[in-house]
């Protein structure tokens, strides 16, 4: 599916507009972190990339070799789960992507031992707590074998305990060769988490660098100030 | 746990085919259309279990005002029609919805009213004195309202006593358009003059102060009649098994059967299907 | 005061004596409503699944529309259903006025809009939650609407109950459209109407409380299956 192309993608609701013409392209490879303030526009930039929301005007291409079925995933900032066990969470999931019902409760019970909940595989899933569900989330989306994973701000309603648990799962489901694409305000976790960092700011792709550069000499005045924390509220 | 919960429900989707099964109609019966005061006198309840049990034909009454049944009739909804009201069964017939009509039995109206007799008409034997002291008293008098075949008694009885009661009624002429029970209901609660027939009367429960202040007058006369509907005009009514019914009820043993029903010492209808003026 | 006595002491005599006629006229009652209810759920439910989850023209008006119906009054009801099944109506050849089948077909009438106004409501109110997670899992219109009435079945439950309530409590369609024969189509609320149209108060009233405790052991029931379930499945 990779690469994806952006290309002039403007998004505007109800007279405001909120992604500004951005233009990009996200490879294989190396971890993307969508780094800006709160109303920079990542959640919705997350959406459009993902196929949630339709540009107001542009283009959004996955420009790879097609192979008919959905390979990308997307875990958001609150979990959502429905009114069944854990484990039937996750089969749900795989249903829809036309497993069968035996193979998918099989890939379903590995992966939550994968993830370190096999102990609540029969509980419903919505009393389990905020980490739990979280980590349940992403169990699900990786079940599904995506190529690409995007996370809108994973943690942002997590305990440290919970957010540690969820970042090495991150990197876990990296390793078996999905690409990460993340959100998050979180300059630490940019850092720990990221490879490549884009910058937005106002609906705009300000910047786009290497982790390591964008931190230590970022390029432009709002990158520079976000980062001293000192950009504004939009 | 899975198995368990498809299991109940599968049973609860069966659930409505079970329930549904049994309410698939019956084919030997036939639709009478009568009156609510014919039904709540229990004469049916009385009648029609012996008429089954010798032709094994089901008889369903479905009791309206005598307006309403014979309007059921004409649109097809009854094989035969059971009413009082002797001018609307010959317009029905002559509209051509009924066969013929056969007298079967009759019974008398009388006039309700409360023990203290504002209007002073307890006792007298003239019905149309009693309502002329009615009106001019402004005594609380309820009517039906209903073009029921006790209504239309009731505003020929107004007509016969010279009063022109649609022009000269005033707030004491309460016209609730209910049928004879309720209607006795109001009267009884608001201590009012109300025409009955006898039989709902004798069947009634919620006298209060209520007794009966007028009967025996000539006028008073509540003449049944039993019609078929015509099968020419309405494709579908069961003429054969309608015929039994009739011929039953004008009958020796029908009419017997008529002159059983008693509640206490009192017989309620009287059969005269021989009578064939009636 | 001493009527409502004499009413208790009737219900009471009927009950424990229990009286045949009595027993026939409960059971048709039940199964007249809960047939009615069977199937203005069948028909219920998946409509007003489906307006909450798509998006065409007229669907507000629609809305409004379905919410309006909820206050149909049963009389006229009736009165529709019985000029429909009337040998001189459209539907006459069918044969079934005056029989329980057009007591459940007004009765289905009556409650359907309501089934469907609430559980529209209700599933529109989870599908705000769960839309962008179901979409991003691939379900379409279809399978979200089924997975939507699923996971908000113990709510539904409630609204089945309202629409059993509605229909167990009405007099006005039954009456007309079954005409109270006696033995054949008379429920409960038209003996009620019958016996207190004889004058006979107390037996009416005690029939009341007899219909009334009917609902509430119903009710009662429906709501401690929906605790066990919940507790169960969250």
């Amino acid at each position: 599916m990779l690469p994806l192309v952006l290309h002039q993608v403007w998004f505007a609701v109800n007279g405001r507009t909120i992604i500004n013409g951005v233009s990009m392209e996200i490879e294989e490879g190396p971890r993307t972190v969508i780094l800006g303030a709160n109303g920079a526009g990542k959640s919705v930039l997350m959406r459009l990339c993902h196929g949630l929301l339709s540009p107001t005007a542009g283009s959004i291409e996955w420009r790879g070799p097609a192979n008919g079925r959905r390979r990308q995933a997307m875990v958001f900032q609150r979990p959502v789960m429905l009114r069944r066990s854990a484990l039937a969470n996750i089969v749900y999931g795989l249903r829809l992507a036309g497993v069968s019902e035996r193979e998918s409760e099989m890939r379903a019970r590995d992966v939550l031992e994968a993830v370190g909940l096999e102990r609540v595989a029969g509980r419903p899933a919505r009393v389990l707590s905020g980490g739990e569900q979280q980590r349940l989330a992403l169990a699900r989306a990786w079940a599904l074998g995506p190529e690409v994973l995007f996370l809108d701000e994973p943690t942002a309603n997590l305990d440290p305990g919970a957010t540690r648990d969820v970042e090495t799962l991150i990197d876990q489901i990296r390793a078996g060769g999905t690409k990460i694409v993340m959100t998050t305000h979180n300059l630490g976790q940019a850092r720990r988490l990221g490879d490549e960092i884009l910058f937005l700011s106002r609906g705009q792709l300000v910047e786009r660098a290497p982790v390591d550069r964008f931190f230590s000499k970022p390029a432009s005045a709002e990158a520079d100030a976000f980062i001293k924390g000192e950009l504004p509220w939009n | 746990m899975e198995l368990i919960r498809r299991r109940l429900l599968s049973a609860v989707l069966s659930l409505p085919l079970l329930i549904a099964a049994p309410l698939v109609p019956a084919q030997n019966f036939i639709t009478v259309a009568s009156t609510t005061s014919t039904e709540q006198s229990g004469l049916f309840k009385h009648m029609l279990p012996a008429f089954q049990k010798k032709t094994g034909i089901e008889v369903r009454v479905v009791a309206l005002g005598t307006g309403q049944a014979l309007d059921m009739a004409r649109r097809g909804d009854a094989d035969v029609v059971f009413v009082h009201a002797k001018a609307a069964e010959e317009k029905f017939i002559a509209e051509g919805h009924g066969v013929k009509r056969l007298p079967v039995m009759y019974n008398d109206f009388v006039l309700i009213g409360p023990k203290s007799d504002p209007a002073k008409v307890a006792g007298g034997k003239d019905i149309t004195a009693a309502l002329k002291k009615i009106k001019n008293d402004s005594a609380p008098f309820v009517s039906r309202g209903d073009r029921s075949g006790t209504h239309m008694a009731e505003l020929a009885l107004w007509t016969q006593s010279g009063i022109d009661i649609a022009a000269e009624k005033g707030p004491w002429y309460r016209d609730t358009g209910q049928g004879m029970g309720p209607a006795l209901n109001s009267a009884s609660s608001m201590n009012g003059y109300i025409l009955s027939d006898r039989a709902t009367w004798l069947a009634f429960k919620n006298r209060g102060d209520l007794t009966i202040v007028v009967e025996g007058d000539k006028r008073l006369f509540n003449q049944y009649g039993v019609i078929l509907v015509n099968p020419e005009k309405h494709k579908h009514v069961k003429k054969e098994q309608g015929q039994a019914f009739i011929d039953w009820v004008v009958s020796p043993e029908g009419q017997k059967n008529i002159a059983d029903y008693k509640i206490g010492p009192d017989q309620l209808f009287f059969p005269n299907a021989n009578d064939k003026g009636a | 005061m001493d009527e409502i006595s004499r009413s208790l002491g009737t219900a009471g005599a009927l009950i424990v004596g229990f009286d045949p006629q009595l027993v026939q006229i409960v059971a048709l009652s039940l199964r007249v409503s809960l047939t009615a209810v069977v199937v203005a759920c069948l028909l219920g439910l998946p409509l007003g699944a489906a307006i909450a989850v798509g998006r065409f023209p007229g669907r507000r008006a629609l809305i409004v529309a379905l919410n309006a119906l909820m206050g149909l009054p049963p009389v006229v009801v009736g009165l529709f259903v019985y000029l429909m099944l009337s040998r001189a109506g459209p539907l006459g050849e069918l044969g079934i006025l005056f029989t329980p089948s057009a007591m459940v077909v007004a009765q289905t009438i009556l409650i359907a809009p309501i089934v469907a106004a609430l559980s529209r409501q209700v599933i529109e109110d989870t599908w705000q939650e769960y839309r962008e997670q179901l979409r991003s899992l691939g379900a379409g219109p279809i399978a979200s609407a089924a997975t939507l009435l699923w996971d908000t079945r113990f709510s539904l439950v409630t609204i089945v109950l309202a629409g059993f309530g509605r229909a167990a409590a009405e007099v006005g369609a039954v009456m007309i459209v079954g005409g109270n024969i006696d033995g054949v189509t008379r429920v409960m609320t038209t003996a009620i109407a019958l016996e207190t149209s004889k004058g006979d108060l107390p037996l009416a009233l005690g029939l009341g409380i007899i219909l009334l405790s009917l609902v509430l052991a119903l009710n009662a029931a429906a709501y401690w299956v929906k605790e066990a379930a919940q507790r169960r499945y969250g």
